[in-house]
């Protein structure tokens, strides 16, 4: 605007005033990237963000709504031998990790928001998985009982065995 | 292009651009204090709080005292003032305008205007006369105290036994011995009894208010326990100390949803199960006690009434064979935070399927309601069959008596009126249209239409011999 009604600067004055306003909105954007990192970050850390990286059970109930399923599972036949990855995230580290983003997602937004159905219910693709699991270790009964066929549905391990893991 | 020019494009776009960086960094900062706030609420859930704000004790009878302590059970409790219905039960508020003996402006349908069949079947007995839909815990001390019953017959004070919260009374009237005092308040007029009670069923009655576990206080359960227990070799059953926890959530409210009857002059509220708890065995032990409730104004048979066997029905079902208590479908487990509750809203489970019944059966709501409607449907439509054969029967007696009072067959038809009314009423009153024991009640109805088909044959050929042994019950 300037440039009309006053008498036209040197190119060095207006690149050193362009230079201070950028250096002040620079200065403004990182100082709200480091907030938000820094916040983000704590919140990372405050919610144990670390312990969904590993095969621990307890980080699966770090949020309360999954104690019952934790004190099932710790009663359960299973115990022993499997823990909530075990059956519930796909083996492979890329899927599983994918699968436990994808929840993880989903289930926080539900938790945030307080909008999900009780008795909480296993979603048809997580079952599969789970139905795939079963089968991992159990190949040899599995096999016999499912021939070629390769679906899930005609023969469900869960729908006769579904205390197994936990009983709730 | 000018040096000028060259220098200034990365300083018309940078503070754009960093502006844009800026605001998203923002959004994000937002965004994370939020999540951290609400994680922060979701941990301390956890903590489970549990604030002492007074002190309860033996004598606290108030359910608002207790509900400072325990104010989400208390919330719950006040809420069975609820009035909604599902397919075959629950009240509905019927506008009534209020009068000088009965203030009341709601009340519970009529069942007698719904099915007159009723009116014929009580004929000559106080039930006749009034007899509604049953509302929810609030306010059984006030219907009880304005049924028009009340002003037909005089009442003994045993009813309230089961309509308020008695154990103070019990307490106080008996000098610490609840049996004792329970003997005192049976025999007073209802109006004079009803002078010691104030609440409806409150926390005290099922809760120690030391431990809050549950207890029994009603001494007609206690010794009613007794007895059956006794039938089957215990001795000296005490349903306080040798009960587990998961027995006990049945049997606070079996203090109350069983079949009972008032002994001798005493008018003493006994549970009649010294034989055994089905349908069969309390006939018997009414049998062998010459007992009646009421001589029928049509026929003159010696009639009993059955009043809601909850208790006995659910006993012959899977879900007591699972273990599976009352509370776990009628007050079930609910959420608050992290904390788990039992529900104290008690009610149908069919108003809240989700908690009661899907913590078990994986289907999907819909599904549940149609299994269990589809159970309650069958038993209605037999039910209403064996209504049917019994005002048949009835009419049958009516008509042969007035031509010949000394019909051989008289006495043995009223006595088969007397079972079939029985069986019938023992899963008419009994509030779950069947579905406690789906297979058991069915039984019990296509016996009872047995028994009027019998009743009916002996009237037409007096040498027939009922599949059952007669009782003479005295006049």
């Amino acid at each position: 605007m300037y440039k009309e009604t006053v008498e036209p600067e040197s190119g060095a004055v207006r690149t050193m005033r362009t230079t201070k306003l950028s250096i002040f909105v620079i200065f403004c954007a990182s100082f709200l990237v480091g907030i938000a990192s820094g916040l983000g970050g704590y919140t990372f850390y405050y919610a144990q963000g670390t312990s969904y990286l590993t095969d621990d059970p307890t980080a699966c109930a770090n949020c309360h709504i999954m104690q019952a399923f934790f004190d099932g599972w710790q009663k359960s036949t299973h115990h022993a031998v499997a823990v909530c990855n075990d059956c519930h995230a796909p083996s492979g580290v890329i899927s599983s990790f994918f699968n436990k983003a994808v929840n993880g997602y989903h289930h926080s937004k539900a938790f945030t928001t307080g909008d999900f159905h009780e008795p909480i219910r296993i979603t048809e693709d997580n079952r599969h998985i789970t139905e795939r699991q079963c089968r991992r270790c159990h190949q040899e009964i599995s096999g016999m009982l499912n021939g070629w066929r390769n679906d899930l549905e005609s023969v469900s391990c869960t729908r006769c065995h579904r205390s197994v893991g936990h009983l709730y | 292009m000018t040096e000028n020019q060259k220098s200034n494009r990365p300083n018309r776009t940078n503070p754009v651009f960093v502006a844009i960086i800026a605001l998203l960094a923002a959004g994000m900062a937002v965004a994370a204090a939020f999540m951290l706030v609400n994680i922060k609420e979701r941990k301390h859930e956890q903590g489970n709080p549990f604030f002492k704000v007074v002190e309860i004790h033996d004598d606290t009878q108030d359910p608002a005292v207790w509900g400072k302590n325990f104010p989400l059970q208390y919330d719950g409790y006040l809420r069975t003032t609820d009035m909604q219905r599902t397919r075959y039960g629950g009240s509905e508020a019927m506008p009534r305008t209020p009068s000088q003996v009965d203030p009341r402006s709601t009340v519970a349908q009529s069942k007698l205007e719904e099915d007159s069949r009723l009116k014929t079947m009580w004929a000559g007995y106080a039930f006749s006369v009034d007899f509604r839909e049953e509302r929810g815990h609030a306010y059984m001390l006030e219907d009880q105290t304005l049924t028009e019953r009340q002003r037909v017959v005089t009442q003994p004070g045993t009813c309230i036994h089961c309509h308020a919260s008695t154990y103070l009374a019990y307490k106080q009237l008996g000098d610490g011995d609840i049996t004792l005092g329970f003997e005192k308040l049976n025999q007073m007029p209802y109006s004079e009894a009803r002078k010691h009670v104030t609440h409806p069923v409150a926390c005290i009655d099922c809760h120690d208010p030391l431990s809050m576990s549950l207890r029994v206080t009603r001494p007609a359960f206690i010794e009613g326990m007794r007895a059956w227990k006794a039938s089957q070799g215990i001795v000296d059953y005490d349903v306080n100390q040798d009960a587990s926890r998961q027995e006990m959530r049945t049997y606070v409210c079996g203090q109350c949803h069983v079949e009972y009857y008032f002994q001798g002059s005493q008018k003493r509220l006994v549970y009649p199960w010294a034989d055994g708890i089905k349908v069969e065995d309390i006939m018997e032990y009414y049998d062998r006690q010459k007992f009646k409730d009421w001589t029928h104004k049509n026929s003159s048979a010696q009639t009993l009434k059955a009043q809601h066997p909850e208790f006995e029905m659910w006993n012959q079902g899977i879900h007591a064979r699972s273990g599976v208590a009352c509370a776990d479908c009628h007050m079930p487990y609910r959420r608050v935070g992290a904390q788990k509750i039992s529900e104290h809203h008690v009610k149908s489970p069919l108003l809240s399927i989700n908690r009661s019944c899907q913590t078990c059966h994986h289907f999907s709501e819909q599904e549940i309601k149609a299994r269990v409607e589809s159970i309650q449907t069958r038993t209605y439509n037999l039910r209403n069959l064996a209504m049917d054969a019994l005002v048949s029967l009835i009419t049958d007696i009516q008509t042969i008596q007035a031509v010949n009072p000394n019909h051989p067959g008289l006495p043995t038809a009223r006595y088969l009126q007397r079972r079939a009314q029985f069986y019938l009423d023992f899963v008419e009153a009994e509030n779950s249209t069947g579905f406690h024991a789906p297979s058991e009640a069915v039984r019990i109805l296509a016996e009872s239409i047995d028994y009027a088909r019998q009743g009916q044959i002996v009237l037409r050929d007096a040498s027939y011999t009922p599949n059952v042994s007669i009782v003479a019950i005295e006049q």
